[in-house]
């Protein structure tokens, strides 16, 4: 690499070098698409929790992450000084409980990774390298999925090692700790989704935020209260079913059914095996949706 | 670094680069529903600064895109470095560089981190992707800038930036969109030396893109001009602007000849000299300075001794180089314009190139 290649191959005419500032030609490996793609993707995940970005952009991904840590610190410092036998909250419980904070990281760090390309026009260059389009989309996608789930399985770990060192039941916990990570890798996939065709729909930031935000918190809104009155009116067969229309009332439904969660449905009232499987279906059509759009989206403003 | 694999990949870039033809294009259309962006394109670039030029719309673009393998052609068919475009889109794009025309940077980082980034893009090696960029961004004149972030960067600092990106994958080829789009004058002139550069002292070929035909004499070894979609001409620079020279020259007056310039002007024309009348009016100093045309070595001559023969000082005398406008405008030639209206639009844009080259 530090052979000096000789520099200016002359304009024809006497070939004679006018500047030889030393430039070097590159004769190393060049890694391809492949290396390219994960490229993107660390990049990507490190981006969303502002790790090689300006210290403006680590404030808040690493409040949010602070916030989320918290609640697991506290409950395991309380059952481990108070002797208890089990905790208090269950794994799966968990990211429902926190499911605020999860919505606000989203809602902050999709349109930093996907809604900033589009704004300042990156994306031809992205797309003038090795790279195809289905690269760039799985690594995007790729990336909000795994920073969501670092942030949602990181109070999950805090819980079990707090756990093991309270000697609680190393069996129950494992299963636990195990059913709580299926469930947020799946709300990850999901929820990272939904945000990413959110943000990846409008070059605006401050647009994309406020849709992420939208879909989530009306959706559950709107979906618990429908619920709620349901309940109240003994329509009992109605609340299983409402909870198909809104991303956390799915998840709660798919863990109630498969992951031995209890409900936070109105009365416990969580769907069946039976229902869960359509629980299951709607998740996955909801994830192939959303790499559909994203890759139908990115159609339209390569280069 | 890993020497095996150093000299696996090792490999003449003098010889590499020498490829006889750099981009071809063999009948190449391209048809949206309602446009005609390509329209039976044939061209045969070689090594060297190409400029492709056409006003807005003339499918400057579109070609550009279909050079990438990022858009398929209708009909026809392209090669990049020998790659065909429409089966080896990623082996050409590991191997040219693209600067877009449009702004393309993200404000909140530093020209370091995002070259390095875009370098990684393209396959190069974390430790290669770091040396590279600092090369590559000291070689288009940024320095201690380059750790600032790009949103406080003037300009002509944002299209230096552009430029590495393009370059620090060391491509053998770069395709330059309208690349002095937007600079001051000062800052279009060091852009293009920049670009004259990449040629001469990197050995990178360049096809540069603009819709000033002006600029591009300067420093293009050849130029395509194209319009509608069609092509207009394809011929070097130098054939442009040396079938005909033209010598300024610019006299004193004295007692002997008060009008100094018009005895010169007799003198020269009973000598058997060409002259043109009136080509520089309006500008400064128009009326004192005499075009000849210049057959050889000896019109020299001829007007060295004829002006020392009249006694006359003699302020100067310089070659006076044609704009490529001027060749192309008084040449409707059946071979080279298009059938339909396509030579009128053609007429518009190379005026507008003369025009933009006078600052």
């Amino acid at each position: 690499m530090s052979t000096e290649t000789e520099t200016g191959t002359g304009t024809g005419a006497g070939a004679t070098r006018i500047h030889n500032i030393g430039y070097r030609n590159y004769d190393g490996p060049r890694l391809g698409r492949a290396y390219a793609r994960r490229s993107l993707y660390s990049q990507s995940l490190r981006g969303a929790y502002g790790l090689g970005r300006s210290a403006k952009s680590k404030v808040l991904p690493m409040i949010l992450f602070a916030v989320m840590c918290l609640p697991a610190a506290i409950i395991v410092a309380v059952a481990i000084s108070t002797n208890l036998k089990a905790l208090p909250l269950d794994y799966t419980r968990y990211a429902i409980f926190t499911q605020a904070v999860i919505g606000l990281y989203l809602a902050a760090q999709a349109p930093q990774s996907v809604s900033r390309d589009l704004r300042f026009k990156t994306v031809p260059l992205y797309f003038s390298r090795p790279i195809e389009r289905i690269d760039y989309v799985l690594a995007k996608y790729g990336a909000m999925a795994s920073a969501l789930f670092v942030l949602t399985a990181a109070p999950l770990v805090i819980l079990y090692v707090g756990s093991l060192l309270a000697k609680m039941d190393f069996v129950d916990q494992t299963k636990g700790f195990g059913q709580g990570l299926a469930s947020v890798a799946l709300l990850s996939l999901l929820f990272g989704g939904i945000g990413l065709v959110m943000a990846a729909l409008t070059p605006r930031r401050g647009f994309g935020v406020a849709a992420v935000i939208a879909a989530l918190t009306i959706s559950y809104g709107a979906v618990s209260t429908v619920q709620a009155i349901a309940w109240q009116t003994d329509a009992l067969g109605a609340v299983k079913w409402l909870g198909l229309f809104s991303p956390v009332t799915l998840i709660d439904g798919v863990q109630t059914a498969f992951l031995g969660a209890t409900s936070s449905f109105p009365g416990e009232a969580g769907p069946s095996a039976g229902v869960g499987v359509i629980y299951l279906l709607v998740v996955l059509a909801l994830v192939l949706g959303s790499y559909a759009v994203l890759m139908r989206r990115y159609r339209k403003v390569g280069l | 670094m890993d020497t095996a694999a150093w000299s696996d990949a090792h490999r003449d870039p003098r010889h590499y680069r020498r490829t006889v033809t750099v981009i071809a294009t063999e009948s190449l259309s391209k048809r949206f529903p309602r446009v005609t962006a390509l329209d039976r394109l044939s061209l045969d670039i070689g090594p060297g600064v190409t400029g492709l030029v056409g006003a807005n719309g003339a499918g400057k673009s579109t070609m550009i895109k279909i050079l990438l393998g990022l858009s398929p052609a209708t009909e026809g068919r392209a090669t990049v470095l020998g790659l065909d475009v429409a089966t080896s889109g990623g082996a050409i794009r590991e191997r040219v560089g693209y600067m877009p025309e449009h702004d393309c940077l993200p404000p909140d980082v530093s020209a370091t981190e995002f070259v390095v980034h875009m370098a990684r893009m393209s396959g190069l090696p974390p430790t290669a992707a770091r040396e590279r960029t600092a090369d590559t961004l000291r070689h288009v004149g940024l320095y201690e800038e380059r750790y600032r972030p790009i949103g406080g960067y003037s300009t002509g600092m944002k299209q230096r930036v552009k430029l590495a990106q393009a370059l620090v994958h060391d491509p053998q080829l770069v395709l330059l969109d309208e690349p002095t789009n937007g600079l001051d004058p000062v800052g279009r002139d060091e852009m293009l030396g920049l670009i004259r550069r990449v040629y001469t002292d990197f050995g990178i070929s360049v096809l540069v893109t603009s819709h000033l035909l002006g600029e591009l004499e300067r420093t293009c070894d050849h130029v395509v001009v194209i319009d509608g979609g069609t092509l207009l001409r394809s011929s070097s620079t130098s054939d442009f602007t040396q079938t005909t020279t033209t010598l300024a020259v610019e006299v004193t007056d004295t007692d002997a000849h008060p009008d100094g310039t018009r005895s010169l002007r007799e003198a020269l024309t009973a000598a058997g000299l060409t002259l043109h009348a009136g080509m520089e009016e309006g500008l400064p100093g128009a009326g004192h300075i005499l075009l000849i045309e210049a057959k050889g070595e000896e019109t020299y001559d001829v007007v060295r001794d004829t002006v020392a023969g009249l006694g006359l000082g003699l302020v100067r005398m310089e070659q006076r180089r044609h704009h490529i406008a001027e060749v192309f405008r008084p040449q409707p030639s059946a071979e080279t314009a298009p059938p339909d209206q396509g030579a009128d639009e053609a007429e518009h844009a190379l005026q507008k190139g003369g025009a933009g080259d006078e600052h």
